[in-house]
């Protein structure tokens, strides 16, 4: 089959997919929802096969985006049809009012964990390790020293200090910010430790050769030289925030807060509001996480690791 | 030369002296964590004897009298040790007052949840790598669901898993595992595909079937990649299972002595859970390492 054809053919097995699928979501009788649901799983992982096997652009775009309907869709079939009950697992759509309806209080939740525990105490933690990282760039003695500290932190639960930080901050959120910089400064000191490094002996060879000072060196080479790891540490430490400042408030938070929800939700038993905040939190996460690799791209589309795709010379 | 010119003074000249360069690396090494940690001491012994508030009856002795108070704000490092002495040592192992029996529980879960993490992150990553369908489809939402803070469904986890019947050790290694496996996932992904094309075409020329591709040159070729994941899994499954045991009312285990001492405001048990904990994660990834080392012929290719 040509490439057009074929595209046409997929084009048109998705839609009468999407019309079986519809008819099942509409069906009251479970049993014909379950048949037709099982055709579209079917036809569904073929047609989507076909899909992966495209190498165009919108192709890998869309092949996840339809592969994560078809399991939204399953889900959503297999919870009504076999009549799951909801402590077990919400439908989709469950979520989704749930999320709408508790929308206003999400919203309080996300400015309490988020805007005063999570950014706050990720810029203290990182900005404060990058700068641990280039005050320790001059005595390799130190680096020696904190490096295997560093490793060793990173392995140990550090989420764990939370009950100290909340008798010595308070059960507010600044108790969260806290644990959130212990958190997050070991992977940027790391980083920033392990970034210095990556620009050449040789030019730093020409740096030196243009009589460049120290500090004109670290911001004119090495600096911009470590950016991609500097990257690395930001997304790094932007989902570890999220994680601490979530986690502290398991340990006890006023009112606000989607650890509080979570664990208030949960004694209510209301799982499908449990989802919509985990939901929240999710998309949270998603958010800062494209954010930063968008501003990595901008910031660093000169360096090798960043010329993927078109910008590639072709072989 | 010109490095010591760009980077410049203090740092470079006086520790590049001939003879402490002279030393064996690891004594370097363990001099400069030495060093650090002394200097940690002494940072911590000067805030406690600042913060701590003296205690009404003090005792007669040598060190600051507000290092043994009974409710310290900043608990002294002898406080500290003695406390974590006693929490390992001073019951019975099978006391719930010792922290060896909760550190016992807490690792059990986390190595089941360990074990769970390896099996389906293996078992992903195979079929990853065999189906261009979940190549595309699949790994990309494992990849989005790295920055997705997943230990906040652990409550969750909990109460729906203890509702369908399971309680106590299954329900924190379901989380440890829905911590650990993408990390798994991810790196045998990588390790999988890692052998050369010049490897893949031979056994091609070979007309071997994908199973003996897979268990002759792929799956020895992911190796390298196998332990630095399943370092980084084991971590995450100990933090996982300690946050699985802070919703649940647990009795057992460092997360629930954590809770309590948190609840009742044990400052001194906190420290003490806090590093005991702490010495659980650092041992097992340290015996992990011990084990990739005993494995010689895996680390060429790293």
């Amino acid at each position: 089959m040509t490439g057009a054809v074929r595209q046409q053919a997929l084009a048109g097995t998705m839609a009468v997919l999407a019309g079986i699928a519809a008819l099942a979501l509409l069906s009251n009788a479970a049993t014909v929802a379950l048949a037709l649901a099982a055709i579209c799983a079917a036809g569904g992982c073929f047609a989507l096969a076909g899909l992966a096997e495209d190498e165009g652009r919108a192709a890998v775009v869309l092949t996840p985006a339809l592969f994560a309907a078809l399991v939204l869709f399953l889900w959503e079939v297999l919870t009504r049809g076999f009549d799951i009950p909801m402590i077990l697992l919400p439908a989709p759509s469950a979520i989704g009012s749930a999320f709408w309806d508790t929308l206003p209080d999400l919203k309080l939740d996300v400015q309490q964990t988020v805007l005063y525990a999570a950014i706050p105490g990720f810029l203290a933690g990182t900005i404060l390790g990058f700068l641990a990282g280039v005050a320790v760039d001059r005595s390799p003695f130190l680096q020696q020293g904190l490096l295997p500290l560093s490793n060793f932190a990173s392995v140990i639960p550090i989420v764990g200090v939370a009950p100290i930080m909340i008798m010595w901050f308070g059960f507010d959120w600044q108790s969260k910010a806290a644990v959130v910089v212990l958190i997050t400064f070991f992977p940027a000191f790391v980083n920033m430790v392990a970034g210095l490094q990556q620009a050449s002996k040789i030019e730093r060879d020409l740096m030196t050769s243009y009589a460049a000072t120290y500090w004109q060196t670290m911001w004119k080479l090495r600096l911009p030289a470590a950016l991609p790891f500097l990257f690395a540490a930001l997304k790094i430490n932007a989902s570890l925030a999220l994680i601490g400042a979530i986690v502290a408030e398991f340990f006890g938070t006023p009112v606000h807060g989607i650890g509080f929800r979570i664990s208030a939700e949960i004694g209510h038993l209301a799982l499908d509001r449990v989802w919509a905040a985990i939901l929240v939190a999710a998309l949270v996460g998603s958010i800062s996480y494209a954010l930063l690799a968008m501003a990595e791209r901008a910031a660093t589309f000169w360096h090798p690791s960043q010329l993927t795709g078109r910008s590639r010379p072709k072989s | 030369m010109s490095d010591v010119a760009s980077r410049g003074g203090f740092g470079v000249t006086t520790f590049r002296h001939a003879r402490w360069t002279a030393l064996p690396g690891w004594l370097r090494q363990a001099a400069s964590v030495g060093a650090i940690l002394c200097m940690m001491l002494a940072v911590w012994s000067i805030a406690a004897t600042l913060v701590n508030p003296a205690p009404d009856d003090p005792e007669p002795g040598w060190l600051p009298a507000n290092w043994w108070n009974d409710r310290p704000v900043l608990p002294s490092p002898p406080q500290v040790l003695i406390a974590t002495w006693n929490g390992l040592f001073g019951y019975p192992v099978s006391s719930p007052r010792s922290l060896i029996y909760h550190a016992v529980v807490t690792l059990d879960a986390a190595l089941t949840g360990f074990a769970l993490a390896i099996a389906v992150g293996i078992a992903l990553a195979t079929a990853i790598v065999h189906s261009k369908l979940l190549d595309r489809g699949l790994l990309p939402w494992v990849i989005v669901s790295q920055s997705i803070p997943v230990l906040a469904t652990a409550p969750m986890i909990v109460v729906v898993l203890g509702h369908a019947g399971f309680s106590g050790l299954l329900p924190k290694a379901v989380i440890s595992a829905s911590l650990a496996f993408f990390p798994v996932t991810i790196g045998m992904c990588k390790g999988l595909r890692a052998a050369g094309s010049a490897q893949m075409e031979l056994l091609r020329t070979y007309n071997a079937s994908r199973a003996q591709v897979f268990w002759k040159l792929r799956w020895p070729a992911s190796i390298p990649y196998l332990f630095p994941s399943l370092k980084v899994a084991l971590a995450l499954s100990i933090t996982g299972a300690i946050v699985g045991e802070l919703p649940t009312g647990a009795t057992a285990g460092l997360g629930a002595r954590l809770l309590i001492a948190s609840y009742n405001g044990l400052m001194l048990l906190m420290w003490a859970t806090l590093i005991v904990a702490s010495l659980l994660a650092g041992l097992s990834v340290g015996v992990l390492t011990l084990i990739e080392r005993a494995l010689p012929r895996f680390r060429a290719s790293q």
